[in-house]
């Protein structure tokens, strides 16, 4: 019996910052100070602050080690889990207290979460199926398969109002009805997992999978006898290379179980899962995209009607759910439908994760209540903006969505909400900005990135991203005039309409809601030449304020341009036509002496 | 798989996973493991407890430890924290005076006085 549990991270955030190699080292000093028997080393998936990895938690303590170094192992091994003694210095900062040392439970960061869909991230080893047992798990199938009909599992989920979280929010309990019941006769149906995650900025789908990839499986399996289908199928970019190794991990293990396969728990439901690895293109995450890819073919959206549900997969009758919509279904099965439908709005039922990066202090995963205000969110679980900076928007739904500004923060986060102010929930990236981002600069990022990503099957997407990309191009280099911008909104309407699929249909987003909420920055780009926040290069000009210059020289020997001139102890000069705008002369000076206007 | 064999693998790994859910009314087994604890068999004194309590199955129980308390001739020492009551110091403890501890404390809910201060 063990008396202490190690966790130790091994989601995709930790590993590359060497939690296999502190692992390793763990394993070892363990050993070497005969706690075999004791101390068990277990590792996890992601705990949601990868910025601090590697993380390490001991329990029972509950004793949060982060950022955590090879060399720091064997005085962690000797003194806390040998003697006794939390090794203070390297704790994570912020679980120190007058008082001893608080758990990370107890820290602003996760007291205002709720984990549902993360319940066991961070908490159980995914590469060992009774761990997910032991937490409950697979309980919700065997429910189902004994003691609920699959009409009595379609209204739980409809009862709860769960609604999906790839993006759209469309009631997966109507999704799921509506496949059971609109071909009567259909000889095979589908339940596929969309694990694609093309939003950059957004790992939470990642996250699931490498933390707890049962619980996809287990709700997979219950989407199928809840639809009539035996076969499933999880759409998983081929980027998350752990993801994919735990994932056939847990097919293989459940199917030894024969929680997979035939006859699961003995009746006469069977179903199986297998992976489909994707290459990595934003629009293969479309749901009609995602399918032909599955089919073999290039992925490429289709007109619909007909819907999934309808003809989808092979032509057969289809559900796709995202990652995280699936994690919500076992829980909502287990503690009913009223449970779920107590958290969140009226219409956003339930918690979300959002992968918090940007601007603010604690980047990583928090999962809260729907309703929660963007407030809290930045505020107490990020714990502010860094450098005393001032708050400038929130960017929600990655490509496809928008811009919070300052005066909505208070706003209860929703589905609903987030789109009458213009932005989308989207897959649940959220990037904080703050007054040093330029938002002119940051519609031409998303567009960018659109223009690489839009498959280029129909017009208005293809040709007409890539013109707004190049007028917002102008009007960064501070060639863009008024009508520039009139241009650019109306053209942002036309390629809404116009385009066959989500990812054309929501491109011009971050520049509709840019517009609508700083467009003096649009305009003093356009007609002052300036960038208020002195991001976009062409309009800075770097210049050496003469009366505080020491001419110490140090800015001339680092301008790779050798724009700067000045003899020692005198004023320098920057040669305007030479200078690169690199900003690493102001870097440099000591003296403050150099700015950027 | 049948459901029963599935509650059993769920029943035998709960002890284990539990020990990681932090309950703040859980009562608290602390083992001081300084230098001279170790010295004195707080280990085996740690075991007793940890094994113990998995055995019977005991809920709300966290079995940790503490660093030297700073009385040496009296270890190993064990404190047990239960929520809302004074916390009791047993010394001397040894394998055995922990069975004991754990059936008359944390099962009985009687503090064996003879082992405290
Ligand atoms: C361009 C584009 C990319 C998308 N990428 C994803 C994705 O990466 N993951 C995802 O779950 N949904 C994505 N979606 C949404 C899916 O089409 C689909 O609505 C969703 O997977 C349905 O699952 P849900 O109802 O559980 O949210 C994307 C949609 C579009 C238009
Ligand atoms: S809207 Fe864009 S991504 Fe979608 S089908 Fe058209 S070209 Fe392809
Ligand atoms: S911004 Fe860069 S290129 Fe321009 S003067 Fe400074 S160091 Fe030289
Ligand atoms: S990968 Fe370790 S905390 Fe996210
Ligand atoms: S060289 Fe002028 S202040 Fe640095």
């Amino acid at each position: 019996m063990y008396r202490s549990h190690v966790l130790i991270c091994g989601g995709t955030g930790c590993t590359s910052s060497g939690s296999a190699a502190i692992e390793k080292a763990l394993v070892s000093e363990i050993e070497k100070n005969g706690l075999k028997e004791e101390v068990q080393v277990v590792k996890t998936g992601c705990f949601g602050l990868c910025a601090l990895g590697p993380i390490m938690i001991v329990y029972p303590e509950g004793t949060f080690y982060s950022m955590v170094k090879v060399e720091d192992i064997p005085e962690i091994v000797e003194e806390h889990l040998l003697k006794g003694r939390v090794v203070t210095r390297l704790v994570y900062q912020e679980t120190v207290t007058d008082n001893g040392i608080k758990s990370l439970q107890d820290t602003a960061f996760y007291k205002k979460q709720n984990r549902v869909a993360l319940r066991n991230c961070g908490v159980i080893n995914p590469e060992n199926i009774d761990e997910y047992i032991g937490e409950g798990g697979y309980q919700a199938l065997a429910k189902v398969l004994t003691e609920m009909s699959p009409d009595d599992v379609i209204q739980t989920i409809l009862d709860s109002g769960l609604r999906g979280r790839g993006g759209g929010g469309f009631p997966t309990g109507m999704k799921w009805k509506l496949a059971r019941n609109i071909v009567k006769d259909a000889d095979q149906k589908y339940v596929c997992c969309n694990a694609d995650e093309g939003d950059p900025g957004a790992f939470m789908d990642r996250s699931v999978l490498e933390g707890d990839p049962h619980v996809v499986l287990e709700a997979m399996a219950i989407a199928g006898y809840a639809i009539g289908a035996t076969q499933g199928y999880i759409y998983v970019r081929a980027e998350y290379p752990i993801a994919v190794e735990r994932l056939e991990i847990a097919i293989k293990q459940a199917r030894e179980y024969g929680l997979l396969g035939n006859n699961i728990f003995g009746t006469d439901f069977s179903f199986d899962i297998g992976l489909r690895l994707g290459a990595g293109a934003f629009v293969c995450g479309e749901e009609t995209a995602l399918m032909t890819s599955i089919e073999g073919n290039r992925g490429e959206p289709r007109p619909r009607p007909p819907f999934p549900a309808e003809k989808g997969l092979f032509q057969k009758p289809t559900i796709l759910n995202n990652v995280e919509t699936y994690a919500n279904i076992p829980q909502i099965i287990l503690n009913g439908s009223d449970w779920f439908a107590s958290m969140g709005t009226e219409k956003s039922k339930g918690t979300k994760v959002f992968a918090l990066g940007g601007k603010i202090h604690n980047t990583g995963l928090v999962e809260v209540p729907m309703g929660t205000t963007l407030r809290t969110v930045i505020e107490e679980i990020g714990g502010g903006i860094p450098n005393g900076k001032k708050f400038k928007a929130a960017q929600t739904g990655g490509p496809s969505g928008g811009c919070i500004p300052a005066e909505h923060m208070d706003i209860p986060i929703d589905y609903d909400n987030l789109i009458s102010i213009g932005s989308m929930m989207g897959s649940g990236g959220l990037i904080v900005m703050d007054e040093d981002n330029c938002m002119v600069d940051i519609a031409k990022f998303f567009l960018e990135f659109t223009v690489d990503e839009s498959c280029g099957k129909c017009t208005p997407c293809r040709i007409g991203t890539k013109r707004m990309y190049e007028m917002l191009d102008k009007i960064t280099r501070g060639q863009g005039t008024l009508e520039d911008i009139d241009k650019l909104e109306e053209l942002c309407y036309y390629i809404k309409q116009n385009s066959l699929c989500g990812l054309g249909q929501t491109a011009p987003n971050p520049v509709l809601s840019t517009l609508r909420y700083f467009r003096d920055e649009y305009v003093a780009h356009v007609v002052d030449k300036k960038c208020p926040a002195g991001v976009c290069k062409h309009l800075l000009s770097f210049e050496i304020d003469p009366e505080k210059c020491k001419g110490c020289t140090l800015c001339s020997r680092v301008c790779p341009a050798g724009a700067i001139s000045g003899a020692v102890k005198t004023p320098h000069v920057i040669d305007k036509d030479k200078c690169l705008k690199c900003g690493a002369c102001i870097e440099k000076c000591k003296f403050g002496a150099i700015s950027k206007k | 798989m049948k459901i029963e064999e599935l509650n059993a693998i769920r029943d035998k790994m709960k002890n284990q996973v539990t020990l990681r859910a932090e309950d703040p009314d859980s009562t608290k087994v602390l083992v001081a493991m300084g230098t001279c604890g170790i010295a004195a068999g707080a280990r085996d004194v740690l075991t007793a407890f940890a094994d113990g309590v998995a055995e019977n199955n005991i809920e709300k129980v966290m079995v940790s430890q503490t660093g030297c308390i700073g009385n040496c001739q009296l270890e190993p020492i064990v404190e047990i924290l239960e929520k809302g009551k004074d916390k009791v110091t047993y010394v001397n403890m040894n394998a055995d005076k922990a069975k004991e501890v754990i059936e008359k404390h944390l099962i009985g809910g009687q503090v064996v006085s003879e082992y405290t201060i």
